[in-house]
């Protein structure tokens, strides 16, 4: 019976084919829609998780101002807070004091006209700590990079990230190259080795310069923009973040009790931040796909309403041959479950191949975006699918094993 | 001893329009015995159909009692009126009512689905009975290839397929030139004779009716006359009907 039931659905899909598209188009849209925001958001956290895997899960950031716990921080904002220095991060690479940092850089950020022999093009530049390198674990392929003496002399060096280099110089040689940013001349000294793209940033595009001679001569400026720590064992990340800010609010005269001009985040702080505001967008994407799934649903359960009305006959004509109440309603049900999980598999599949695309396209504009659709979507969109079917199919189900055979049978 | 196949005894229909009850059939006697070749004759109106409906469990009468192989089935309810539909009875009907687009061995089967059998045992009763009506070279057409008196084949071996005890054939010819109604007669009349079938015809040509054996005359709800078919009550029909 459930055979016959079955291909009786699959006649009437390929009978109507149009029709059963039109039909199916709104479940095919809602579950493609669903599988791909659920991807796409999986992606982007993907790419959060592989920034700060990239930098490397042992890592401090000292920001300045500060936040309520979880949000993000002040600088998003666009406002500059002026109250973290080099001489916090100096502070903290006292090795009898902080046995446990390995390294700290402190950080700015600018951008200018960059020129060299062959051409002039508007360049960002990074101002950094010399143990920037220890920091961020990445290799100088060429020459070296500045060292303390060069960022206590306002030494006017240059380290290249590796795209930067190609792009300034192509293949000739970089190192004892000139190059002017803004109104200062630069000697290159380094070239970094390719780190690639980690999450929203591609290192190798970054030009490196002592982080006093890009406060002092580009920029004019004394503050950081940020500091990094690197911590020589995981285990000790919790302690180095209390006694870091009970060194820096000392050094700012903080008394205890009122709120820090600074804040020392870890990076599973920013994780579980991050992943907290991707899963709510993904929800809330999500709640908007489900529209389309709820308008596909009574869209069904319309089609199936005029199907019942177009087959009166034949329900009559079943009924006269010993059809039960049931039999026919069961009937119905199994077709619109059929065309809805029809059209939620064919949704399935589009949503994957979407969700591919999108990453094929991110991946390729440099993010470590991941391609992730998750067997949990699939299921569940193939779940909801039927259930829809389920209710939507149940009004004209009904409707058609009412039917009394003989005014069924009497319709024209 | 074995009673009549059929046994209408004070058999009343009412249609009731709000509060205004319409009297289609007034307490309406009668047997059938198996084996019986009955045309039920009656101008539009007359309350045939409805008798029809009620003799072939498609309705209830609204009182009286109607035994059927000696049960009383005026008590049953719609799921035992189904299988009754489904076990005892074959329908035959003016329009065909074949499904569309779907081959003549489907059609046939179709009676078989709501039957707890085997696939196979549903396929080997389709077979036999399309044979039965001579179309077994048209097993695997699609309905709507098919001329009209195909058609009522088609719609006759639905019928015979689950073996039944009765075939009501409602105006089979209606909508049928008078070569292939004439064929359509045959077959019935083929399968009352040869095979011993029950059919009840309800009808109100002349040239139909007169292949039965015996006419049950209705009007207004009310018996007129039941008897062998004789050219009297042939001729005294078809100019009533012409009235």
């Amino acid at each position: 019976m459930l055979k016959q039931n079955l291909t009786n659905s699959i006649k009437m899909l390929v009978q109507n084919k149009i029709r059963a598209f039109l039909t199916m188009l709104g479940i095919i849209i809602g579950i493609a829609g669903v599988i791909m925001i659920v991807a796409v958001g999986a992606g982007a956290q993907s790419v959060i998780l592989n920034e700060i895997e990239g930098v490397g899960s042992n890592l401090l950031a000292i920001l300045p101002g500060n936040t309520e716990d979880e949000g993000p921080p002040a600088s998003v904002f666009g406002i500059t807070i002026t109250t973290l220095t080099n001489e916090d991060v100096y502070s903290l690479l006292d090795t009898e004091e902080f046995p446990y940092i390995e390294a700290a850089a402190a950080f700015v950020q600018g951008s200018d006209i960059v020129t060299t022999n062959q051409t002039s093009r508007q360049e960002s530049f990074i101002g950094a700590g010399y143990q920037t390198p220890i920091v961020e674990s990445f290799e100088i392929e060429q020459g070296h990079f500045f060292t303390e003496e060069d960022e206590k002399s306002l030494a006017k060096v240059a380290v290249l990230g590796f795209d930067v280099k190609e792009e300034l110089f192509g293949d000739d040689e970089a190192i004892g190259q000139k190059i002017k940013i803004g109104k200062h001349n630069f000697k290159v000294i380094g070239v970094a080795e390719k780190r690639g793209s980690s999450g929203f940033s591609n290192d190798d595009k970054n030009i490196y310069v002592p982080i006093k001679t890009a406060q002092k001569l580009l920029l004019g400026i004394n503050h950081v923009s940020f500091a990094r720590v690197k911590i020589s064992e995981e285990k000790y990340l919790d302690e180095a973040e209390e006694e870091i800010a009970y060194k820096i609010r000392e050094r700012h005269d903080i008394p205890l009790g009122t709120l820090d001009d600074f804040e020392v985040r870890n990076q599973k702080d920013a994780l579980e931040t991050l992943t907290t505001v991707t899963d709510a967008i993904t929800m809330f994407l999500t709640a908007i796909a489900s529209i389309a799934l709820l308008v596909g649903g009574i869209g069904i359960m319309n089609i199936m309403l005029v199907a019942v009305q177009e087959r009166i006959r034949e329900i009559g004509l079943r009924k006269a041959v010993g059809a039960k109440k049931s039999d026919i309603i069961i009937q119905f049900l199994v077709e619109t479950v059929f065309i809805t999980l029809f059209a939620g598999i064919i949704g399935i599949i589009l949503g994957i191949i979407i969700s591919y695309l999108i990453a094929i396209i991110v991946q390729s504009l440099g993010y470590a975006w991941d391609f992730k659709v998750t067997i949990f979507s699939v299921i569940l969109s193939a779940g909801v699918s039927g259930i829809i079917g389920l209710l939507s199919g149940i009004i004209p189900a009904i409707k058609a094993g009412k039917l009394n055979p003989i005014e069924a049978l009497q319709y024209e | 001893m074995k009673g009549p196949l059929i046994e209408a005894k004070n058999i009343t229909k009412s249609f009731f329009n709000g509060e205004i009850e319409t009297k289609i059939l007034h307490e309406l006697n009668f047997q059938i015995e198996a084996g019986e070749f009955v045309a039920i004759m009656g101008p539009s109106g007359s309350g045939k159909s409805t008798l029809m409906h009620i003799l072939g469990f498609l309705d209830t009468p609204t009182g009286g009692e109607f035994y059927f192989n000696g049960q009383n089935t005026t008590e049953l309810d719609d799921n035992e009126l189904a299988a009754m539909r489904g076990t005892t009875i074959g329908f035959v009907f003016q329009s065909f009512n074949l499904l569309p687009r779907t081959t003549v061995l489907e059609n046939v089967m179709l009676p078989l689905l709501y039957q707890k059998m085997s696939q196979s045992q549903r396929t080997k009763q389709a077979k036999e009975a399309i044979e039965a009506v001579g179309l077994s070279h048209r097993i695997t057409n699609l309905s709507n290839q098919l001329s009209g008196g195909e058609k009522q084949r088609v719609a006759i071996a639905r019928a015979l397929v689950n073996n039944p005890s009765v075939i009501f054939a409602d105006e089979p010819t209606g909508n049928l030139d008078s070569k292939s109604g004439l064929q359509i007669m045959q077959i019935l009349q083929d399968l009352n004779l040869m095979q011993g079938h029950t059919i009840i015809l309800v009808t109100h040509e002349r040239y139909t009716a007169e292949h039965a054996a015996r006419i049950i005359n209705i009007r207004d709800g009310n018996i007129e006359s039941d008897g062998p078919v004789n050219e009297r009550i042939l001729a005294k029909n078809e100019v009533e009907l012409k009235k």
